[in-house]
């Protein structure tokens, strides 16, 4: 393959054709007035559909996703996609169903949507679920917005202040704005715990809520979580869990039971839901009964005979966060997955991927720097310190991973460790796998010693070579022309 | 029990406890406190086998009814269009599909490239200079417009038409809500929106009109009266639009649109009961720096050679953290390469034959309805392939019993608006034939005696 590959675009030659459209079998009744007919055709590919498929197939080899090889991507459970679930999803009875077919035509869908709302509740220790919102984010705002309503309830409408520890992911403050709610950020320790005495410090009359992930983004879990649960409850606020990083945690300690109100789960990190480069995704929120009237409408639900409904009749709902139910095909797949595993499967799953975490750290530990030598979960994070002395810096070393055909790890977060480099194995890796990336980087690391250079201008093997974001961003090139 | 997604045998799991110097893979969760541990196992189903999974998710999916099996007339939305073969394939090529969000450019130029062509097949589709690398849906695209316009404008008020989809009207509603905006609802009149009520609502503190056109009746809007009155006042123009119906109606661009919103569903997406779908937002370049969600940008590396990145990131979240004015992280990128290979398919003429059929079918569809006693069509307005008949009965009923002739008829009205009691929203795609039209009209006839 050349670094160069032309746009479907550049392509096009006039007058070809890849659609195969059957001829007009009605009469044309009636012609649209000419204002509102469009005048000029949009530039749109001409290609056959062999041009077509070479295109995008080139485009899919010029791609890394977790079939091609090693993602230890920390924090986004870069996990095996089954093939089983691309099937099942694609059956017609789920693909080829509309979101306002009468209930009657549905029942197999709905009774999806149902024990799907059960099983995650199960999971997390919740008493009620919402499928509707389509990926994390989406799910913390929801939450927020709950959060806000049980407050209103309650004639507590002041209470307008949602605290994150410094270790958290950049869209819990960014939901929290989006929710209307101010941010307050406390530090984390120095075992990159919550501060406890920081917390008791900013808890008060104003407290909404305290968002935590738990393990943290540092792979840690947090010891004092019932001391900081009730701590949060005495002040009145409400403890809102974001579920990034539930891989550590199936069937071993659920979030209901640690003190939390609300929670929201990454169906495509701990549920194997592919991230299809970026979405969609779906993020689930489970709340505690006192929530649950707040949960957006409308919920699967179950008569006494057995059949399935849609219900709407929830007056303190905050109402819909999405179009339709959720992002449906990727509830299927979860579901799925969860009828494979079972609940020893899933507990096994979380062990597995702890067992794999704490193994690289042990082996890696020696040759770069560990900031929090204590058991993690499923992730870990090193920093690249040591090597930044001959000049290597974090960045250099994922890049330098790129020569070996692995993703690099998550870099520059959790914004608390300098040079941080967050490793997350997943436990559908191998023994071999993650011996062949803690050599890879021990290898990197001696490089950086010795021939910092190979490092610093890596990567040297990729079809193309580092490209300049400063100049995307500066001369922005969002989409091709027609010259 | 032993397990096909975990690859750790017994010798493996005891050399890695040495390695890391414990006994047991229990010691790895000793700091956990014991009265949070869970004990016991959690009440879930036994696990299956994948030939028994499969058999289930099949009896699951029996009990659904489909376009496979009925011929639909429901759209309000969502839409069943003929997906080119194509579209599954390349979908389903795992380098896209099992790739996260490409942050290592280096190796992620396939994905970079094809949602630098979708943004491209956007803004040529919608008239605007730019668009996004696409969003969770189209009503929440159109609630993120909402909001930006609301940061440009400074101002607080947010005018929708009521003949925008009723569930991008509640999202907006809850996100509102969030936000502190005052969302005012226009009226429609003869199915598009009330100029004249627009007119009077419509002052200097308006921060966007919205109107979706086609709109939730499937008519079209007077894009350049409302365009002209919402600019009077300096508002921000939206539009949220169908973009298969641009393949052949002027694009909201020419009307002089501020934002276009909208879902890709049409282009290649099936309806999955309503997700996922794919939202796409494109503007203008004066607007260009404020877009919500990922964007795709063109550079080059080292050598000189032409690469894509995701760019404008200073706009994002996990940079501003609480000052960042959407807390969007993703796209639906596997949709939108989906709705890219779409369009790649139907191609520059395809793309404006197909709406013409959705137009032709739907207009042949309406006249042969029209014959039928009991059944008018309400609205007279230009309409693109959906429209509105009241009939005699309650929908419902009447819905229930279509299915007996192979038909999953159109939209209840009623639902989300109490003021059209037994009517009807009728889609009509390329998909539907000239015979499927015979048998609703012979349908109709025979129910509504």
């Amino acid at each position: 393959m050349n670094a160069h590959k032309s746009l479907i675009f550049e392509l096009s030659r006039t007058g070809r054709i890849a659609h195969s459209l059957p001829v007009l079998d009605v009469p044309e009744v009636e012609e649209l007035p000419k204002e509102y007919m469009r005048v000029e055709a949009a530039e749109l590919p001409e290609v056959s559909e062999l041009d077509l498929m070479r295109h995008y197939t080139e485009l899919s080899r010029r791609n890394h996703g977790v079939d091609n090889g090693f993602y230890p991507l920390g924090s986004c459970t870069m996990k095996y996609n089954p093939k089983v679930h691309e099937d099942v999803a694609r059956l017609s009875g789920f693909a080829k169903i509309h979101p306002y077919q009468s209930v009657e035509t549905v029942q197999g869908a709905l009774q999806l949507l149902y024990e799907l709302q059960n099983d995650l509740a199960e999971i997390t220790g919740m008493d009620g679920v919402t499928l509707q919102s389509a990926a994390g984010a989406q799910g913390e705002w929801t939450g927020l917005m709950m959060i806000k309503a049980y407050h209103q309830s309650q004639g507590e409408g002041q209470r307008n202040k949602v605290i994150v520890p410094d270790s958290a992911h950049g869209t819990n403050p960014a939901s929290a704005t989006v929710a209307g709610f101010e941010t307050i950020t406390i530090p984390s320790n120095d075992k990159g715990l919550v501060d406890v005495a920081a917390l008791k410090e900013v808890l008060g009359e104003d407290t909404a809520a305290l968002m935590l992930t738990n393990p943290n983004t540092l792979g840690l879990f947090e010891e004092e979580i019932v001391e900081i649960a009730n701590l949060v409850h005495q002040a009145g606020g409400l403890l809102y869990y974001d579920g990034a990083n539930a891989n550590a945690i199936l069937g071993i300690a659920r979030p209901g039971d640690m003190g939390f109100d609300v929670v929201h789960l990454n169906l495509h990190k701990t549920f194997t839901t592919p991230h299809g480069g970026g979405g969609p995704g779906a993020g689930p929120v489970g709340v505690k009964k006192e929530l649950v009237p707040f949960l957006p409408k409308p919920l699967a639900a179950k008569r006494e005979d057995g059949t399935y409904y849609l219900e709407s009749d929830l007056p303190n709902s905050i109402g819909r966060v999405k179009g339709f139910y959720g992002n449906f095909g990727i509830l299927v797949r979860a579901f799925a997955y969860i009828r494979t595993m079972g609940a020893e499967g899933l507990r096994q799953v979380s062990e597995n991927a702890v067992l794999n975490a704490n193994y690289m750290k042990a082996r890696l530990k020696d040759y770069y720097e560990l900031p929090f030598d204590q058991a993690c979960k499923h992730e870990f994070v090193l920093s690249g310190n040591r090597q930044k002395k001959s000049g290597v810096r974090t960045l250099d070393i994922a890049k330098r991973l790129l020569d070996f055909g692995v993703h690099p790890p998550t870099i520059y977060f959790p914004l608390i460790v300098e040079e941080c480099l967050m490793i997350e194995p997943t436990e559908t890796e191998s023994k071999e796998t993650l011996d062949h990336f803690i050599d890879t980087m021990i290898q990197i690391a001696k490089e950086a010693e010795e021939t910092p250079e190979v490092v610093q201008e890596a990567p040297h093997h990729t079809l193309v070579k580092r490209l300049d974001e400063v100049l995307a961003a500066r001369k922005p090139k969002l989409r091709w022309t027609k010259e | 029990m032993k397990q096909r997604y975990l690859p750790m045998t017994e010798k493996d799991r005891s050399e890695m406890l040495t390695t890391i110097g414990v006994d047991t893979v229990e010691e790895l969760f000793s700091e956990i406190p014991s009265e949070v541990r869970f004990e016991g196992e959690m009440n879930l189903p036994a696990p299956m086998a994948e030939s028994n999974l499969v058999r289930h998710m099949r009896k699951l999916a029996g009990k659904n009814v489909s376009t496979d099996t009925h011929a639909s007339f429901l759209g309000a939305g969502v839409y069943d269009h003929h997906i080119p073969s194509v579209v599954g394939h390349v979908i389903s090529r795992s380098e896209f599909y099992t790739a996260y969000t490409p942050y290592q450019p280096e190796i992620s130029q396939g994905e970079l490239q094809a949602i630098f062509e979708f943004q491209t097949m956007i803004a040529e589709l919608t008239g605007m200079d730019v668009a996004n690398s696409s969003m969770y849906d189209g009503p929440t695209a159109l609630a993120e417009a909402a909001n930006l316009a609301s940061g440009v404008t400074k101002r607080k008020q947010i005018l929708i038409s009521r003949a925008v989809h009723p569930e991008a009207r509640e999202i907006l509603a809850t996100s509102s809500h969030g936000l502190g905006l005052e969302v005012v609802e226009i009226p429609y009149e003869n199915g598009i929106t009330d100029v004249k009520a627009l007119s009077e609502a419509v002052s200097s503190e308006t921060a966007a009109v919205i109107v979706q056109s086609p709109n939730f009746f499937g008519h079209l809007e007077d894009l350049d009266a409302i365009a002209t009155l919402t600019h009077a006042n300096k508002g921000l123009f939206v539009v949220s639009s169908n973009p298969i119906s641009l393949g052949m109606l002027k694009p909201p661009g020419k009307f002089g649109a501020d934002i276009v919103v909208g879902d890709a569903q049409p282009l290649g997406i099936p309806a999955s009961y309503g997700g996922p779908h794919c939202g796409y937002f494109a503007t203008t370049k004066a607007l260009m720096r404020r877009i919500p969600g990922r964007i795709v940008g063109e550079t080059v590396d080292e050598e000189g050679n032409r690469g894509f990145v995701l760019t404008l990131q200073a706009r994002e979240q996990h940079i501003r953290r609480d000052k960042a004015t959407s807390n969007i992280c993703s796209n639906q990128a596997l949709n939108a390469l989906a709705a890219s290979v779409y369009v790649s398919s139907m191609g520059k003429e395809g793309m404006q034959e197909v709406a013409r059929q959705n137009f032709h079918k739907a207009h042949y569809a309406k006249q042969e309805l029209s014959k039928i006693d009991g059944v008018e069509v309400v609205f007279t307005t230009p309409f693109y392939n959906e429209f509105v008949i009241c009939i005699s009965k309650p929908i419902s009923e009447i819905n229930h019993k279509l299915l007996q002739y192979g038909i999953i008829g159109g939209y209840e009205l009623e639902v989300a608006y109490p003021e059209l009691a037994n009517h009807m929203l009728i889609a009509v795609t390329e998909e539907r034939t000239k015979e499927d039209i015979a048998t609703l009209c012979r349908a109709l006839e025979e129910l509504l005696v």
